[in-house]
């Protein structure tokens, strides 16, 4: 359809077909040819008409803002995770958890949900060296408990993550076992707990190896 | 998929689900279904942020997930309920305009976490509504059971499909992914349960204490103990039913402006009545006799029975065929015609799509280029002349006009040749409106405009951050000061924090955010019609 356009500017009034038929008659001036792309805004010929107001637009409005605030806070907006800081700071231990990639803070249905989707939430402990050790082959559903410093631990709870046993049989080891925080409230109440045992090793997301590097 | 609805799709995930659900699911849109390691390669996310997305993705029917014969699973994304994201005011709004708050609420909460067990959405729903209620008041969970089951009965919400009883033998390995099935019949069966209890309001003062100490009491007994007794049923909202609520809206209200109010009311009875019995995208309505359709009349209408008839035989003579005669038993028996095929006559009203186009003509190139093609909307073919002539426009003018329309694809040139060497000076060349052609151009600028709009808004709240983060702390600060009991004077100093420039500047932002947001409402509407009627006419054999 621009085709009927686009013949006019070369070989002026020559074309395939008979231009009368279409409306341009002998001698007319044609428009001229198109050096330059359109304008980004062009200007407007006439006033767009006012939108239509009423209860029902206000209310809509008002529900779609709200929407959209509610969403943000939700668990399913999903934010990255706390950059790396390249120097830890005394003042990381006492701030709020931050997101973390690799724990979700939502319970979702994992029976509906594809195995390899599963994440490992696991709480961060000093000495988890230990923990490292990769394990044999487990059931689906089984709950791990903890290995180190349970004593002074409260009970967590924990999923695990297909994907790092197939690995291992696998010995690929490429997925990395993220230790992070479960963000709770707990948090609070075990800082004292933690400062008393502080024995300078670090914790939190900044001493985890984030890489595709094996587990020894 | 176009260009347009990558974008729209892409800006929709962004803004409700933040970067890393928009990458994901903009590298399912763009390349198709494809397995978890390709997407993470694909991304340059972390593993653990793609599963996360795919999650959430799942959770909101937005992904949809295969096994693949090798063992292997392929996610795909499902485009055109991404969009939708941009009709939840107007399905939440609906709830409310048939089941009250707690309707409201319902879906509402639906669509904020994609599906939940009715249990866990009566219970959120009644604490919601206690919030709002005054002191000492809380909902009772059966009243918000009740709506829910309403809303199951008339179809505006279902069943999600769910995971089958494993039969394998306990040798086999699971399959890497479940097969979720649901059969048509068990959709909207609300399952027995007795949920007791009230709406919890939220103490104001120690609530985050509290709500720790729960918490770890609650941790210390072993978690969340019993599985609610509805445990892997979920529901969800059923947008088709919604759309089919719009369409039953627009025909209603095209009768109303066509007709009266009684025969609107009387197709509005018909449609009640057929609700559930009507398929969705089928063209009529079961035939209703009109004995029925008099005792389903609302009470507030007393017409007699030979008045209810002369009503249905002028809807069944009116040559836009609203109401169909099918027979003659039981005083005559009537369907409604629900969708109509491209054959139509003259200017139809909603929901189909020869308003908005003439709308769109009027308001971008004016009154006359809407003439001309509500000419040819009428007289289907026409030779430039004729155009001249019935549109009693002068012919440079009409010529200009009929060329951008041309440029703009919303009418077509149709050759009829005169001799069988299609010589150009022995053929006719008419014009004519394609109305399919037209409205998918129409759709494809809608999707265009809504993404514009979008990225406008966007755009001011940056330009305009800092100000908006002064006004917030200012807030803030007004409130904590209130609630501490501070003096007028010192209130009125930390107003003083923003000054009146800011202040008018704020108010600018909050009027042009408001227009672009109800402008966004806007378009979804024309963007339904559109759709409704590219759907139901591409369905047609």
């Amino acid at each position: 359809l621009s085709m009927a356009g686009r013949g006019r500017g070369r070989g002026r009034g020559q074309m395939t077909f008979n231009v009368e038929a279409v409306g341009i008659g002998k001698g007319d001036a044609l428009p001229p040819p198109t050096l330059q792309p359109s304008p980004l805004f062009p200007a407007l010929e006439r006033r767009a008409a006012p939108l239509p107001g009423g209860e029902e637009g206000e209310y809509m409005l008002a529900l779609k803002q709200e929407l959209r605030r509610a969403m943000r806070g939700l668990p399913y907006f999903v934010k990255p995770g706390a950059p790396r800081r390249d120097i830890e700071r005394y003042s990381d231990k006492y701030q709020l958890s931050s997101p973390v990639d690799s724990a979700i803070d939502w319970n979702p249905d994992w029976r509906r949900l594809p195995r390899e989707l599963k994440i490992r939430v696991r709480r961060l402990r000093k000495g988890r060296t230990t923990s490292l050790v990769p394990k044999k082959y487990v059931a689906v559903d089984k709950e791990e408990t903890i290995k180190k410093l349970e004593s002074l631990e409260k009970k967590e709870e924990e999923v695990t993550s297909e994907e790092e046993e197939e690995k291992e049989e696998e010995e690929e080891g490429k997925e990395e076992e993220e230790e992070e925080y479960d963000e709770e409230e707990h948090e609070e109440e075990t800082d004292y707990v933690l400062s008393y045992f502080d024995n300078g090793e670090s914790f939190g997301p900044d001493s985890d190896d984030n890489g595709d590097e094996a587990v020894y | 998929m176009t260009q347009a609805e990558l974008r729209l799709c892409s800006l929709l995930l962004q803004e409700h689900f933040g970067e890393i659900v928009e990458k994901v699911g903009n590298s399912l849109l763009r390349t198709g279904p494809r397995p978890l390691r390709l997407l993470v390669g694909d991304t340059g996310l972390l593993p653990d942020q793609v599963k996360k997305a795919l999650c959430v993705l799942i959770q909101h029917n937005l992904v949809r997930y295969e096994v693949q014969p090798r063992g292997s699973v392929e996610y795909e994304a499902r485009s055109e309920r991404i969009l939708r994201i941009l009709r939840y005011p107007r399905y939440i709004y609906t709830a409310k305009t048939l089941y009250g708050d707690p309707g409201e609420l319902l879906v509402e909460e639906l669509l904020l976490h994609g599906h939940l067990p009715m249990s866990s959405a009566v219970a959120r729903v009644a604490d919601r509504l206690t919030e709002t209620m005054e002191d000492g008041k809380t909902m009772d969970y059966t009243e918000v059971s009740s709506t829910f089951v309403r809303l199951a009965d008339t179809h505006f919400i279902q069943r999600c499909p769910t995971v089958p009883e494993s039969l394998q033998s306990p040798k086999a390995p699971p399959p890497p992914a479940p097969a979720l099935a649901i059969d048509e019949k068990e959709m909207y069966v609300v399952p027995r349960l007795s949920l007791v209890g009230k709406g919890k309001r939220r103490h104001s003062c120690n609530e985050e204490e509290e709500g720790e100490h729960k918490a770890k009491r609650q941790k210390q007994e072993g978690g969340r103990s019993e599985t609610p007794p509805d445990d892997g049923i979920y529901w969800q909202v059923n947008l088709e039913r919604f759309h089919q609520h719009f369409r039953d809206q627009a025909l209603v209200s095209a009768v109303a402006s066509r007709m009266d109010q009684t025969s609107s009311e009387v197709v509005r009875t018909m449609l009640r009545m057929s609700e559930v019995t009507t398929a969705s995208g089928a063209s009529h309505t079961q035939p209703l006799s009109s004995n029925e359709i008099f005792r389903s009349l609302p009470a507030g209408y007393n017409i007699g029975k030979q008045v209810l008839d002369q009503y249905l035989a002028l809807l069944a003579d009116d040559p836009l065929e609203f109401v169909g005669k099918s027979g003659d038993s039981g005083g005559g028996t009537y369907t409604v015609k629900v969708t109509r095929g491209p054959g139509a006559s003259w200017a139809p009203p909603s929901p189909f799509p020869h308003p908005s186009l003439i709308l769109l003509l009027l308001h971008r190139f004016g009154s006359r280029c809407a003439r001309i093609f509500r000419l040819l909307l009428r007289k289907k073919h026409l030779e430039q002349k004729q155009v001249e002539d019935f549109a009693m426009i002068p012919a440079k003018e009409a010529k200009d006009m009929l060329y951008r329309m041309l440029s703009e694809n919303l009418v077509s040139l149709q050759e009829i040749p005169k001799t069988p060497d299609h010589a150009p000076s022995r053929t006719f060349y008419l014009y004519t409106v394609n109305v399919m052609a037209a409205a998918r151009m129409l759709l494809h600028r809608c999707y265009k405009s809504v993404a514009n709009l979008m990225e406008r808004r966007q755009h001011e709240m940056q330009e305009n951050k800092r100000l908006l983060d002064k006004s917030q702390r200012v807030e803030a600060i007004l409130a904590s000061m209130q609630a501490t009991g501070a003096e007028e004077a010192q209130l009125h100093e930390v107003e003083e924090m923003l000054t009146g420039p800011e202040r008018q500047q704020l108010e600018t932002l909050k009027r042009n955010v408001n227009k672009i947001d109800a402008s966004e409402n806007q378009v979804d509407e024309t963007i339904f019609v559109l759709e409704s009627f590219i759907e139901s006419t591409t369905k047609r054999p």
